[in-house]
């Protein structure tokens, strides 16, 4: 029991950092690399927040997911937009948006550093134990994980139900027919770049309440997050949550009945077996 | 702004600039190559760079450094390394050749300082380093004729909280059943190794020994593997990310043995500023004498500078290594660096510094230096040190509060 649950909080920690690329490179097809940065940014925000503010994180969201979904939005409009515009192909587009977010990876944590410092942030909130089922967790991992459920169910239920929705699937379907049927791809495209980071930063508010983070350490939740992606299947909102669930549970149950030192080895198992059986992505469609 | 106007502008300028250059012969160029960004940068935000511009800057504001019959103001030339060693080591070749620094501040960290000790080597920069912590002086000392170590040896780190433990165990504080877990790069392997031995050699039995990979943060598995085997001291050899995670798990699964030792960053400002009372009685590696009047000095002057005060261990140590060069390049009255390393390799010199005194012994190493803190009373006091005065009795943990 006490495997399951701390897997199913990790895996909720898992889906946070992983939601937001996935609209991102799903609808936008930007292979966002500074999706890391912006978690961290989303973190400090919610640090600062707190600790000058005293702002409680979870209020602190509502200043936090606007924010970063305008800042996003600008950032797609400025940076990516002329990426688009001379994509010849999907590939191509690929190619150049991981570059480009690369740099802009170097760049944030540049700024960030600039503006924050070097050092080290956390804070104490929430950090008290609750029990269930006879073991102890802490307060706020239980928090972000219903928080992280909620944004998730949100999300799908938005996607499947909305006529935004059908849009951005549409768009993430097939880019180059969707406007054949009358949707702007250029202002779905934005939509799903400035939410994807709006979650993200969300993502990064909540993993601050219990995680130590400095200006970066953004390339580490870019890997997890990456993984997580590819392995749920791009496009598709329940792959990521279910791939990072499995993620969390089987990184929780090699460390303790195994050994701590294998959870990488385990994750790296799983993305391997994940890309050899099914390489489209639990819940990821087939390339025509 | 009339013609005229303009010309006595510019020939102030000029003339302002002829001054400077002037006075460019007593500027004393150091150069600093460290962390700002990559995984280290945060503990050298905490512990290098503050006291790097602190001393500097108490340098310059007392009128400079003594050098012969003139006084050199120092000018700081700073580089980011990025953590990366191989970054590390062109920084270093840029100081040297394009810069053209006249000394060197050593980088942060035992592995940075081990990358670039080569090049100092090459270059012929004496290197005095606060934040390296290794059991190889001997052989690297051998090798590399141009490097001190101030902070420390790491298998006497390893022995001393062992002995901390065998002590409070005479003394009926704590039991034999110990949890070692530590993070599996070459630091905490390593440490690990050594600590195991010294436990076992004293009849301690580890109860639950494991290691995690470096940069994790979820380590609920590693407290509950450790409390179910019913540890009765935990010993951590842990990161600044882990080392926060673990006190964090701990305290959320009431984790409480009689012992609790997690290594880097226990002795950081910010882990008490994190969690306040609750971790009094947490062992932490390193230490300094807290009460000592040089120490607080040094901290009310990095407080005042940096925004934070230092940490209580390698702040000082990064601190002492610049004042050790200070005096090196002062005794040889030169900036001629043979010179100067000359002086630093004379093992009868004594320097005077915020640890207290140092000397360095035939393998270029200081044997004087804290081992072991525990947080007492919202300060980190050293509890065991080799050759310093000051250490306080460790005292049992009580949980946490």
């Amino acid at each position: 029991m006490f495997i399951l649950i701390t897997g199913l909080l990790l895996g909720g920690t898992y889906a946070l950092i992983a939601l937001g690329l996935n609209l991102q490179y799903g609808v936008a097809r930007i292979m966002n690399l500074a999706n890391g940065e912006m978690l961290v940014a989303g973190g400090f925000a919610a640090f600062w927040l707190y600790t000058a503010g005293q702002v409680n994180p979870i209020a602190a969201l509502l200043v936090i997911a606007p924010l970063a979904f305008a800042a996003n939005w600008l950032i797609y409009q400025v940076m990516l937009v002329p990426l688009v515009k001379r994509a010849k192909s999907r590939g191509a587009l690929e190619v150049d948006s991981i570059l480009a977010t690369f740099g802009m990876s170097f760049a944030f944590v540049g700024i960030m550093s600039w503006i924050f410092g070097g050092g080290y942030f956390n804070y104490a909130f929430l950090a008290t134990p609750v029990d269930l089922f006879g073991s102890s967790y802490a307060q706020n991992r239980v928090v972000a994980f219903v928080l992280a459920v909620l944004i998730g169910g949100a999300l799908w239920l938005w996607l499947s139900f909305t006529r935004a929705g059908l849009n951005l699937r549409a768009v993430s379907v097939n880019p180059r027919s969707a406007p054949l049927v009358g949707i702007d791809v250029r202002a779905a495209s934005a939509l799903a770049f400035a939410l994807g980071g709006a979650v993200t930063a969300t993502g990064g508010a909540l993993v601050s309440m219990f995680f130590t983070l400095d200006a970066s350490v953004g390339v580490l939740f870019t890997m997890k997050a990456l993984i997580i992606v590819i392995m749920g299947g791009v496009g598709d909102i329940r792959g990521t949550i279910v791939a990072a669930v499995l993620l969390g549970i089987a990184e929780t149950a090699v460390a303790r009945l195994i050994d701590p030192g294998l959870t990488l080895a385990a994750a790296y198992l799983l993305f391997l077996l994940v890309l050899l059986f099914r390489p489209q992505g639990l819940f990821g469609k087939a390339q025509t | 702004m009339n013609r005229r106007t303009l010309f006595k502008a510019v020939a102030a300028l000029t003339l302002a600039s002829g001054i400077g250059m002037a006075q460019a012969q007593d500027v004393l160029r150091l150069g600093a190559a460290a962390p700002q960004t990559g995984p280290l940068a945060g503990g050298a935000a905490v512990t290098h760079w503050p006291a790097v511009r602190l001393w500097v800057s108490q340098t310059n504001a007392a009128g400079g450094l003594q050098v012969g019959d003139r006084r050199m103001t120092i000018e700081l030339i700073e580089y980011d390394d990025q953590t990366n060693p191989q970054q590390a080591i062109q920084a270093a070749q840029r100081l040297a050749t394009q810069d053209q620094v006249d000394f060197m501040v050593a980088p942060y960290s035992t592995g940075l300082n081990l990358a670039a000790a080569p090049i100092f080597a090459q270059l012929g920069y004496p290197m005095v380093t606060g934040t390296a912590v290794t059991n190889n002086q001997p052989e690297l000392a051998a090798q590399f004729p141009n490097m001190f170590f101030v902070l420390g040896r790491t298998g006497v780190m390893a022995e001393d909280i062992a002995n901390v433990l065998v002590g409070m165990r005479e003394r009926g504080e704590v039991g034999s059943r110990v949890a070692l877990v530590n993070v599996a790069d070459a630091f905490g392997i390593e440490m690990a190794g050594i600590s195991r031995g010294v436990l076992e050699s004293n009849g301690f039995e580890i109860v639950y020994q494991t290691s995690y990979p470096l940069g994790t943060q979820d380590l609920a598995p590693v407290i509950d593997g450790a409390k179910s085997a019913g540890a009765e001291a935990f010993v951590a050899w842990s990161y600044p990310g882990d080392t926060f995670a673990l006190t964090d798990q701990a305290i959320v699964q009431n984790y409480a043995p009689q012992a609790f030792f997690t290594a880097v960053a226990t002795a950081f400002p910010a882990y008490g500023a994190r969690f306040g009372a609750q971790i009094e009685g947490v062992l932490g590696m390193g230490g300094v004498n807290a009460d000592d009047a040089a120490f607080q000095e040094f901290a009310a002057a990095h407080t005042a500078l940096a925004g934070q005060g230092p940490d209580y261990w390698a702040s000082a140590a990064t601190y002492g290594a610049l004042q050790i060069l200070g005096q090196a390049i002062t005794g040889a009255g030169t900036t001629d660096r043979a010179a100067v390393l000359a002086y630093l390799q004379d093992r009868s010199h004594e320097y005077q510094t915020v640890l207290g005194p140092v000397n360095f012994n035939e393998n270029n190493d200081n044997e004087r230096y804290w081992t072991v803190g525990q947080w007492q009373g919202g300060v980190f006091r050293g509890v065991a040190a080799r050759g310093r005065d000051g250490a306080v009795p460790v005292q049992v943990f009580d949980g946490w509060q």
